[in-house]
């Protein structure tokens, strides 16, 4: 092109418009299939919810809209008549526990292989990743076991022992990433200004390392609350379920679902959770990309 | 993976008189540290592994819990099954479509993303919920979906007159493998698109900027910059929604228990159900060890594709 | 060869940033122009707009006398230099320099010997196999510049090409970069912090400060013959010193503050009171630090001694000092502009 040819110029620049207005439309086209596949299911839940039985179990409803007047009466059904708040109770001790005792262990192990510079450091953090790739499914038969000997069975304690065993690998790689960005001097100044070893870790690089607590407990808290297997596999009793398990195989009488109960369990569910994750989705991007690169 | 030996700790800490400075002590410190996260591994995890192993190796039910040798019986028992046939060829077919779709929508989905555009923050959340709602309940919202008699999806298609009747979703075996892949698909597409964005923003501004100047269009940054320089991510980012696939029994548990008649077996629904609730201990562990060598596999994959991330 | 123009160009960053404000500007046709400031001045971002990798706020960028608004980086036929060169990691150096051929429909031959061409130029027809990451600072330099050079723009633009490589390597640098600039006649606008880089490569200097150009002059303009205060102290290494005397900022240049007697300094030369506090001996100079008296406000200023001049300068006691009446400068106390020159 000639850029002192005013026409030519002036026809790049139509082409250009031309283009970018093209690419706009692509991208909000995109933006709005991707939500609506993403978002549809919970849209379909969210309008059950509220729907009246005549309206809902009638074929020749449109069944996007209220062809009656919408109703609480399942939302209420789900607080006081099932045992969804205990399942939810549950969720929230395995989740506090989990939380608790998978940063316990993964703190110090991630600054041992991080920081220690023992000569057998590199070969157990892979050691430690592989386990991560041993998953549930695999183990779920024989920890049957294992969870009868500690007299487990039936009881939320078996899931806040097992689900440690599937974040504390993913945490301890996850805050390795982080210790390797904190610069060496920050700790040996803590060393020279009269801690210990262990001092400058509990005291400076704990808190340091803040942000990728913060991914942990996200991660911990989410994997208690969705973990399938290990529920349905070691915990029958009723009271003791958590709402991942017990949603799905409690609320329903004999053969019957209660649809607008299930799917209001299901976004009351679903969005708070979202949304912590969308809060620190950042820090989680960050957290893991350390994780896997500087490994 | 081993633990330490106790003797070596033992003497680090007598070296120092009265042992002042243990906490100053890196070999100490650093076994100390990372003891008790590795007896509670090897606890639960590689206990339960090696048990695994020894329980495919015998004939344990939950009724007659006695360990006794049989080789490599339970293995021949479970080939042999036509069922656990179908369920290993599930879980592959189901994973390597999902997984083809995930690798082609995740990249889109993430290049989408990074863009600049109205309401964002909206579109982030609700792009999010299918991975991070617990999978049970996101697949219950599925259930309802698929309803045999009050599907929308079959309204829809009644109202445009392409549909009689219903379609029965999740009771037709090819239809309910298609909605088994697309839940699936629906649930890793966030999971993998997050991962490759983590990629793209660490693509220099700069290198974005210099391919504009240089003259490269849309598409040509696209295949010749962007995805040569994202690749080892979105290998990674595959590989891990692979495991959780391929892993995965609570789709399939709650979508179609299995069904209709086994067509939608997958091998950690089909342990589960050999296993615990048929009681048969032994195979259900053998059933499950299939999974070990494919997991093998990826990870070997995972790390490879890290390392190429690090040269880069 | 093109006139690259700006008018009233803005740029504001959202909310309050004012990066650049109403610039005008113009080459002329084979220019090497300097736009030189602290960081922060709004040079990169000038030097984006005229790339279009940035919207202008308002104003308008011209290239050959048309507007370029509107049009994408890839319709301006500018090519760019990026500080840290920006080479394709995955890519040799050789697919690195084709890159734009290839975009441009070029036929594979062809680019390929247009590639050997500019790399041939540069010195680097050698390394065409290698990844960037095999390549030492000065060698992805010059892919860098040979990447730009290939497809023979209309406009260079550099943004601080030269700031990651080591001082050594940086002066040899300047040297071919100038050299090159003056053999291919491409119109250059080059952005820079370093002085030493404005001044000894510049046809003209674009000095900026807070988004604003301060004076736009060939480098014995600017360092001669500041605009205002702030190129005064900017420019120039000890800076230009200041001595505020009611309504008006004097200002001399250290070379010239001498003491009396070395040089004939004319009869309208001004004579001061200069009380030492301190000397460095700097090897080829010598800087003497320490206060006039007499002429305004007791200001803390620095002459710069030439090692020629051997005279001894005691320190803790006043000496005389002279600055020849046509290299005094005066801004005004208020605006720091340029004043008439006065008496004293």
């Amino acid at each position: 092109m000639d850029l002192s040819d005013t026409t030519e110029v002036e026809v790049a620049r139509r082409a250009a418009r031309r283009r970018r207005t093209g690419a706009r439309v692509a991208l909000y086209g995109l933006v709005l299939a991707f939500t609506g596949m993403a978002a549809f299911p919970f849209v379909w839940a969210t309008i059950t919810a509220f729907k009246r039985n005549q309206d809902l179990y009638n074929r020749a409803n449109n069944p996007f809209v209220f062809n009656l007047d919408p109703t609480l009466e399942h939302v209420d059904l789900l607080l006081s008549g099932t045992a969804f708040p205990t399942f939810a109770r549950n969720t929230l001790l395995v989740g506090v526990l989990v939380v608790a005792i998978t940063l316990a262990l993964s703190l110090p192990a991630a600054y041992s292989l991080a920081r220690l510079d023992m000569p057998w450091g590199g070969a157990m953090g892979i050691a430690i990743f592989f386990v991560y790739l041993i998953p549930p499914s695999l183990l779920f038969i024989s920890l049957s076991r294992v969870v009868a000997t500690l007299r487990l069975q039936d009881s939320v304690w078996a899931l806040v022992v097992l689900y440690p065993t599937i974040t504390v690998p993913v945490s301890v790689w996850l805050l390795m990433g982080f210790f390797k960005t904190i610069p060496r001097e920050i700790e040996e100044q803590a060393t020279i200004d009269g801690y210990s070893r262990f001092g400058a870790f509990a005291r400076i690089l704990v808190p340091l390392a803040f942000p990728g607590i913060v991914a942990v407990v996200v991660f911990a808290f989410t994997l208690s609350a969705s973990e399938f297997i290990y529920a349905l596999a070691f915990v029958a009793r009723t009271s003791e379920k958590t709402i991942s398990i017990g949603v799905p195989t409690e609320l329903v009488r004999g053969d019957v679902f209660f649809w607008q109960s299930l799917q209001a369990a299901t976004v009351m569910v679903a969005v708070p959770i979202a949304l912590v994750f969308n809060l620190f989705l950042e820090r989680f991007i960050t957290g893991f990309t350390m994780g896997a690169v500087k490994g | 993976m081993s633990t330490p030996p106790a003797t070596a700790a033992g003497t680090a800490g007598t070296a120092e008189p009265g042992g002042r400075y243990l906490l100053d002590r890196k070999g100490f410190l650093a076994r100390v540290m990372l003891l008790p996260a590795v007896v509670y591994i090897v606890a639960l995890v590689a206990v339960p592994f090696f048990l695994a192993i020894a329980y495919s190796l015998s004939d344990v039910t939950v009724g007659d819990p006695s360990f006794d040798f049989v080789g490599l019986r339970n293995f021949a028992t479970v080939v042999g099954d036509p069922t656990f046939r179908r369920a290993l060829l599930n879980t592959v077919l189901i994973t390597v479509v999902a997984m083809a779709l995930v690798v082609v929508l995740a990249k889109v989905l993430a290049l989408v993303l990074v863009q600049d555009f109205r309401g964002k923050w909206v579109v982030r959340l609700l792009v999010l919920l299918p991975w991070t709602t617990p999978t049970s309940l996101a697949t219950i919202a599925w259930v309802w979906l698929l309803d045999s008699l009050f599907s929308p999806i079959d309204w829809v298609l009644r109202q445009l007159g392409l549909l009689e009747g219903n379609l029965y979703w999740l009771g037709n075996e090819g239809l309910a493998m298609t909605s088994v892949i697309a839940v699936q698909t629906w649930r890793i597409v966030p999971l993998a698109a997050v991962i490759i964005m983590a990629g793209l923003s660490a693509i220099p501004s700069d290198i974005n900027d210099a391919a504009k100047v240089d003259g490269a269009g849309f598409w040509r940054t696209l295949f010749e910059i962007t995805i040569p320089m994202t690749l080892p991510v979105i290998a990674v980012a595959t590989l891990f929604g692979a495991i959780v696939v391929f892993t995965d029994m609570a789709v399939v548990f709650v979508l179609t228990r299995g069904g209709p008649v086994d067509a939608t077996q997958v091998l950690s629904s089909w342990a589960f159900f050999r296993g615990i609730q048929g009681g048969d201990l032994a195979q259900g562990a053998a059933i499950a060890l299939f999974l070990f060598p494919v997991l093998l596999v990826f990870a070997v994959l995972i790390l490879r594709s890290a390392k190429r991330m690090e040269v880069m | 060869m093109a006139i690259v123009e700006v008018r009233a160009l803005t740029k504001h960053f959202d909310g309050d940033v004012h990066a650049v404000e109403a610039v005008d500007l113009a080459t002329t046709d084979g220019e090497f122009l300097v736009l030189l400031g602290p960081s922060g001045c709004g040079k990169t971002t000038l030097l984006r707009m005229i790339a279009g990798l940035e919207e202008p706020t308002a104003g308008d960028v011209l290239i050959g006398g048309n507007s370029m608004a509107g049009l994408p980086p890839r319709a301006r036929r500018i090519a760019m230099v990026f500080q840290s060169y920006a080479l394709y990691p995955h890519k040799t150096v050789l697919q690195n320099i084709v890159f734009p051929l290839k975009a441009a429909g070029m036929a594979p031959d062809e680019r390929r010997r247009q590639a050997q061409w500019a790399a041939d130029l540069l010195g680097i027809g050698h390394l065409l196999d290698r990844k960037p990451r095999h390549l030492s600072g000065g060698e992805r330099q010059r892919a860098a510049l040979a990447r730009a050079l290939v497809r023979e723009p209309s406009v260079f633009l550099l943004d601080e090409p030269l700031s990651n490589l080591d001082a050594k390597l940086r002066a040899t640098a300047r040297d071919d970069l100038k050299l090159f600039q003056r053999r291919v006649g491409t119109t250059t606008v080059y952005v820079t912090h370093d002085q030493v880089e404005a001044m000894g490569m510049g046809d003209r200097i674009v000095v900026m400060d807070k988004g604003r150009v301060r004076q736009v002059g060939t480098p014995g303009d600017v360092y001669r013959h500041p605009a205002d205060t702030f190129v005064a102290t900017f420019l120039g290494s000890p800076p230009m010193n200041l001595v505020r005397r009611d309504d008006v900022v004097v200002g001399f240049r250290p070379e010239s503050f001498l003491p009396k007697g070395v040089a004939d300094a004319g009869a309208e030369a001004l004579t001061v009171s200069f009380h030492v506090h301190r000397v460095e001996y700097l090897g080829s100079e010598r800087h003497v630090i320490g206060t006039v008296e007499g002429l305004g406000e007791e200001t803390r200023v620095i002459a710069m001694l030439p090692a020629t001049v051997s005279v001894d300068v005691p320190v803790e006691r006043s000496h005389e000092f002279v600055v020849a009446a046509g290299d005094l400068r005066f801004f005004d106390v208020g605006s720091g502009l340029r004043t008439e020159r006065q008496r004293l």
